[in-house]
């Protein structure tokens, strides 16, 4: 049972995710909003939920040639950095706060969304890659 | 030199937000790479390569510390697998915008419940 509540919340997470919309949070606003979840635990499950779907992503953009591997090799040391931090801030943080500010952030995202949503009505006719329509 | 340091900066606050929320480093890398002269798809998987690097550290030092057991996550895989593969293929054939409407207004919506909870 528990799989089976799982499938569609996840389909629709990486669906969303591989469309370039909600940077790969989808799952942890569902978890987090939707079941109620701790923060941490959320959190904690949708990093491990997005390796695969990135993995599964990466192939097909790697195989149409869309990684630039020289601006990964410049970011990714720095980004390693970054994220011990950040994981020794969210562990120190009580969580009413962590998920206060997750809040913040996802209104932020939201209100993101929502500018480019409207972008998009402006300049018609543009699929989600960026391509003019026939 | 300058633009060295930018980046580095750039990562680091890339990194910073995936660790904090265990999401989002994408919201920050796109823009970025877009600021740095990358073209829009080229950003979209370039990032993808980049989050998911830090993703992978960041689920390492999760596990380290005992935040998270990984059997939790296992359920939500399969789905996640299936919907990658969908989302990629659908990303050459769908027009958006009026899921990123829909979906920007359920993000709202979302960030305004976690404040009330």
């Amino acid at each position: 049972m528990q799989w089976l509540s799982a499938l569609l919340p996840a389909f629709l997470s990486a669906v969303l995710g591989a469309l370039g919309m909600g940077g790969g949070g989808v799952l942890l606003i569902y978890l987090s909003v939707f079941r109620q979840m701790e923060q941490m635990q959320a959190q904690g499950i949708n990093l491990a939920f997005f390796l695969p779907v990135a993995a599964v992503s990466l192939i097909f953009h790697i195989k149409n040639r869309l990684v630039d591997f020289k601006l990964c090799a410049l970011l990714i040391p720095a980004g390693l950095a970054g994220a011990y931090l950040g994981v020794l801030l969210a562990g120190s943080l009580p969580e009413t706060l962590l998920r206060r500010l997750f809040a913040a952030f996802l209104l932020l995202i939201g209100l993101k969304e929502l500018w480019s949503a409207f972008r998009a009505f402006r300049e018609p006719r543009e699929n989600a890659a960026g391509k003019r329509e026939k | 030199m300058f633009k060295k340091v930018l980046i580095g900066a750039a990562g680091i606050l890339v990194g910073f937000l995936n660790g904090l929320f265990g999401s989002g480093g994408g919201m920050a890398a796109v823009p970025l790479l877009k600021a740095a002269g990358v073209e829009d798809r080229r950003s979209h998987a370039t990032s993808i390569c980049i989050i998911g690097s830090l993703s992978l550290f960041t689920l390492g030092v999760y596990l380290y510390r005992g935040e998270v057991q990984l059997k939790n996550a296992l359920p939500f895989l399969p789905g996640g697998i299936m919907g990658a593969a969908a989302g990629a293929w659908l990303l050459q054939r769908l027009p958006v915008k009026w899921i990123r409407l829909i979906f920007s207004l359920l993000i709202l919506y979302s960030s305004i419940r976690l404040f009330l909870r």
